[in-house]
């Protein structure tokens, strides 16, 4: 009889992986059942292959540090042998010819990648409803979107059907669901984790990070993962750390910003009172709050949507019907093979921003956009380097709303957008933020989870996740579980 | 400034142009649909244009990436046969397309 129980952490699975209570395959397969009976109706998971996660789970060396821990990974992400698609038509019968970078330190950790998780397509989207596969469902109320893009991997932490999984952030992707879903996510600075093995969407503000049931969880899924890797030009050599450091270390001394511009009206307000209570924790757990301006937050959609859909119309150009992917059948000639076999296999959202980078890229409109959105970026960056001469973390709702109604914003791109509005500026400054439940909100007879973002200085997430756990471990928002059947 | 769908944006974009340089076929709805869409996410944009940037430095990476140099070691690859598996049309460890020259 196994003792699997949903909702582990990975702290707690390796206490009784190590003290035998439950050997690695149990986990595997009492996961796995769990994962049978609930996500037909959330769709978290876009495959999974039990075999091949349960004979390495016969042979997990459990006194690794994630020895025997099965995780979930985003679509985008690269598993040796295994489909990856980025949820796209595009990608169809595609299987990753290796292991991103991120996985095999997982895997040289101990670690089972075991699950596919579902995303908006090429993680472009807030809602996870661009997905070609099928939309995710938010577990608190499966009529709403978990958020997005790495919808699959929060929903599924949230839901007790992975017990931590790998997500991708380019606006918000981590951050923005795991706020929505009620679980943690953490964005890494800019550089901090290889994105070797990650399928590419603007490869400036792209970042892996985990999602988690705590904060201590995703310190140890970074202390697996970060560091330089000869495969990314941009991951940064930089002295080994361990995350878990500074975590159990009190606030006092520490000065934590509040930016105006992050406490506008229009709010929901059970984001703004959850998140005002947050604060008032904060200084009783002793530290000092500091009121602070990021005069440039207002651009910070602007300037993203510009750069992010510059660099995705240049990426996304592989994606040509030749190599890999989907082909269309109707092609005649070379130039209607790339033209269908891209018209069939992208969805309209990519199209979309496709249209948009290819525009503010073309000959005539290159200054006025891409290179002003360049510059504004720089004033963003400045804006953060300033506050972070006074404050070592920064805080704000995670996002302005709860999970929204599935169809909600599909029609109105603009709207859909904004909703990143709290989470975009990190990946422009390529800082690092976390995002972690402060409380529930009442939205049309619902009851739905608020996320607290905590921003942190370029490389400082040890710093980050001590201040996010002190809050956490001061709470019992973490501890709240979804009403599933 | 408004979201709504109604609203005439009041920047054109040649989409039909602009999707043959990404080469992108699109529908005549997806054409409509995206003028009026993407006028309206410029209009947004414009707001940008408020700020002076005189003398600012543009940011390509928010952390500045020096050129990076590895040594030039032979190492092992990803075999061929794998690579060309995942192509939708192979034949002799090529790659197969519709004819380019006649």
């Amino acid at each position: 009889m196994s003792s699997f129980t949903p909702y582990l952490s990975i702290a707690g699975a390796r206490r009784l992986l190590r003290s035998g209570e439950i050997t690695p395959v149990e986990l595997l397969d009492g996961l796995n059942e769990r994962i049978d009976a609930l996500d037909p109706s959330l769709g978290a998971y876009v495959g999974r292959d039990l075999e091949t996660a349960r004979n390495e789970a016969a042979k997990a060396d459990l006194n690794r540090p994630l020895g025997g821990i099965p995780i979930g990974v985003k679509d985008a992400i690269t598993v040796k042998g295994q489909p990856c698609r980025s949820a796209s038509r595009i990608l169809e019968g595609f299987t990753a010819p290796y292991d991103s970078t991120a996985v095999a330190r997982l895997r040289a950790a101990g670690a089972i990648p075991f699950g596919r998780m579902n995303m908006d397509e090429f993680a472009m989207g807030s809602s996870t409803e661009n997905s070609s596969v099928h939309p995710t469902r938010n577990p608190w109320d499966t009529s709403r979107i978990p958020g997005g893009s790495s919808g699959g991997s929060a929903a599924a932490v949230a839901a007790g059907t992975a017990i931590a999984t790998l997500g991708s952030d380019t606006g918000g992707s981590i951050r923005q669901p795991a706020a929505l879903c009620g679980c943690v996510g953490l964005k890494p600075t800019y550089g901090r984790v290889s994105r070797y093995g990650l399928i590419a969407f603007a490869s400036s503000l792209d970042q892996i990070g985990p999602l988690t049931s705590t904060v201590e969880d995703s310190a140890l899924l970074l202390n697996a993962m970060a560091g330089k890797d000869p495969m990314d030009s941009t991951s940064l050599d930089l002295p080994d750390e361990d995350f878990t450091a500074e975590i159990g270390r009190d606030l006092k001394g520490l000065r934590i910003g509040v930016p105006k511009e992050y406490f506008v009206d229009g709010m929901e307000p059970g984001v703004r009172a959850a998140v005002d209570k947050a604060i008032a924790q904060f200084e009783s757990l002793g530290a000092e709050m500091v009121p602070i301006s990021l005069p440039h937050t207002e651009y910070a959609v602007a300037v993203y949507y510009i750069i992010a859909t510059a660099e995705a119309s240049a990426n996304l150009a592989r994606f040509d019907g030749v190599r890999y992917g989907r082909r269309s059948p109707a092609a005649k000639d070379l130039q209607s093979l790339y033209g269908k076999s891209r018209e069939e296999g992208f969805g309209l959202e990519v199209k979309r921003r496709i249209i948009l980078g290819t525009y503010v890229l073309s000959s005539g409109y290159y200054d006025a956009y891409y290179l002003r959105a360049q510059k504004v970026r720089t004033l963003i960056r400045r804006d953060f380097d300033q506050a972070f001469s006074k404050v070592d973390a920064i805080i704000s709702p995670t996002s302005p709303e709860t999970a929204f109604r599935l169809g909600e914003k599909t029609g109105d791109p603009l709207t859909m957008y904004l909703a990143d509005i709290f989470t975009i500026a990190a990946n422009l400054a390529g800082i690092c933020g976390l995002s972690l439940p402060c409380g529930f909100s009442e939205r049309d007879g619902s009851t739905l989870p608020v996320g607290l973002q905590l921003l942190g200085r370029p490389f400082g997430e040890s710093r980050l996740l001590r201040i996010g756990h002190a809050y956490e471990q001061s709470t019992q928002w973490h501890s709240r579980r979804p009403p599933l059947a | 400034m408004s979201t709504s769908q109604s609203t005439t944006p009041h920047h054109a974009i040649d989409v039909p142009y602009l999707a043959r340089l990404a080469r992108l076929e699109l529908t005549e709805e997806e054409v409509g649909m995206f003028s009026g869409q993407l006028g309206r996410i410029l209009d947004h944009v414009e707001q940008m244009n408020r700020l002076d940037i005189t003398g600012i430095e543009p940011t390509a990476h928010a952390i500045t990436v020096f050129d990076v140099i590895r040594e030039d070691e032979v190492r092992e690859s990803v075999p061929k046969e794998v690579m060309i598996g995942n192509a939708p049309h192979a034949a002799n460890g090529l790659f197969v397309v519709p004819k380019v020259l006649d």
